[in-house]
């Protein structure tokens, strides 16, 4: 079952054209590792799948549902149905790089928001659901009445995935989530994707986790210079690489 | 020293506390109200909403409390547009002119003060609201004003201080707050020091009082703010 479908995404900032026309199709269960070096346009273009980024050109779908959209006055796409955005955009749950978790809430707060503003849930289902996603990404329930800003980077994470999950979401985006963490507390994160990934989620995954990459993603997706220069299963992309600049980048990474 | 005098009027000093509770809690809380849309469209994207209200905030703030008071209480009357119209009777009263100078000055600082306060939300929380499918009003009502009113904190309770001290301009008007006690005691008795110190007592302990409440609320609000680990 076709989950999500981005078509032609066409990204640019005044004469900088940044994503040259990038696909990407997503089934259920399917988890798409979006890789490169910084600069190739990955995080922009999962920023586009949400309109967190307004396209240039392009269309995206969520479960067959086309979101509608009109150019505007600066060239960029705009969604022309705030309704149905805000529902696209719940089915699309985010995870960033820097967590963004709402810093005036406690953590169970965070994870019950969305779910009861947007979904509609009750405070004792919200409640129900948000325990339950804290305990599967291993977080005590010590934790439950903490401020975000009292937690290590890695707890922080780990509560937005909780968010995340709340959501029940159709796809789940992955904005180099490991990337602003210290080293020794990027294993328990890429743990808890990786119990999801086995789990059947469809999950995109921005990453400079090359071992996620190749152990936890049925799909790999090489992004240079806005374009995709190459994709296929992890075997292929890492074993077989085609392109010699796909080459290049893995021996770069590999090395490290 | 006279304090004879103090004691035998501490029933019309407590008549002015209560009239300059009244007039702080009122402007504050009318001012609140003005200043939370106030400091939205002071963050506007619009050029022309954005300018407006800067425009609104420099002159109530760039002028002096007392000439601001004076212009409504003294200036208006001297328009026969303005006697004759239908708000005269409102703004012969030295009651309504007090809170409207008192409002509209205190809106003013209020207004930067959330709308600084505003700013200081980190822009990824405002970006995961919006990935998460909140509406703008949602997006306001359980993000931006929770965040924006508990960063304020600090600066909004020195500027309740300030407005409880600026109440004592009430007194120049013919309002008998506790400043204007102090007045007309000093005036009927020929006394000067006792009255005035009396006054001063009176808003260091409502000052003191309203610190320490201040404290309670930024210690349960405000809490997240404080202390990072790692």
């Amino acid at each position: 079952m076709q989950k999500l479908a981005a078509v032609d995404i066409h990204k640019s900032y005044g004469d900088l054209e940044v994503l040259k026309g990038i696909s990407l199709e997503a089934h259920a269960g399917d988890v798409i590792s979006i890789i490169g070096a910084s600069g190739s346009g990955k995080s922009t273009f999962l920023r586009c799948i949400n309109f967190l980024e307004r396209p240039t050109s392009g269309s995206v779908s969520i479960d067959g549902e086309l979101l509608t959209t009109a150019r505007d006055r600066d060239g960029a796409l705009r969604p022309t149905d705030r309704r149905q955005l805000q529902r696209v955009r719940s089915k699309l749950a985010m995870v960033f790089q820097n967590f963004c978790l709402w810093s005036h809430m406690s953590v169970l707060a965070n994870v019950m928001e969305a779910p009861m503003s947007v979904l509609g849930l009750s405070r004792q289902e919200a409640t129900e659901r948000a325990k339950a996603n804290l305990a599967k990404v291993g977080l005590d329930q010590k934790v439950l009445h903490k401020y975000p800003a009292h937690l290590s980077g890695g707890q922080q994470q780990r509560v937005a995935i909780a968010r995340a999950l709340s959501m029940n979401p159709d796809v789940m985006l992955f904005d180099e989530p490991t990337s602003a963490l210290d080293p020794e507390l990027v294993s328990e994160v890429l743990k808890v994707m990786q119990t999801l990934a086995e789990e059947g989620r469809t999950m995109i995954v921005v990453t400079h986790e090359m071992g996620f990459a190749r152990h936890a993603s049925s799909r790999v997706m090489y992004l240079h210079e806005g374009r995709v220069e190459e994709q296929g299963t992890p075997d292929a992309i890492f074993t077989q690489a085609q392109s010699p600049r796909l080459q290049q980048f893995l021996a770069g990474r590999l090395a490290h | 020293m006279n304090w004879d005098i103090i004691a035998d009027n501490l029933p019309r000093y407590l008549e002015g506390t209560k009239l300059t509770l009244l007039l702080t809690f009122a402007s504050l809380g009318i001012s609140f109200f003005l200043a939370l849309p106030l400091a939205f469209l002071r963050n506007s994207n619009n050029r022309v909403v954005q300018y407006t209200v800067l425009a609104y905030t420099l002159v109530f703030r760039g002028t002096p409390l007392l000439i601001q008071l004076f212009l409504i209480y003294f200036g208006l009357a001297q328009f026969s547009l303005i006697r004759d119209s239908v708000i005269w009777p409102w703004l012969s009263s030295p009651m309504v002119c007090v809170l409207a100078a008192f409002v509209l000055n205190t809106a003013a600082y209020t207004t930067e003060i959330f709308a600084g306060g505003l700013r200081t939300i980190p822009v990824g929380e405002i970006e995961a609201a919006r990935a998460y499918g909140m509406s703008g009003w949602t997006q306001a009502r359980r993000i931006l004003i929770p965040a924006m009113l508990t960063r304020s904190l600090p600066l909004y309770g020195n500027e309740m201080i300030m407005m409880l001290h600026a109440t004592s301009l009430a007194s120049t008007v013919t309002l008998l707050e506790v400043t204007g006690v102090a007045r007309q005691i000093s005036l009927n008795d020929y006394i000067q020091f006792e009255p005035y110190m009396t006054a001063a007592a009176i808003y260091l302990t409502l000052t003191f009082v309203l610190v320490s409440g201040f404290q309670l609320v930024q210690k349960r609000w405000a809490g997240y703010l404080q202390s990072r680990i790692g």
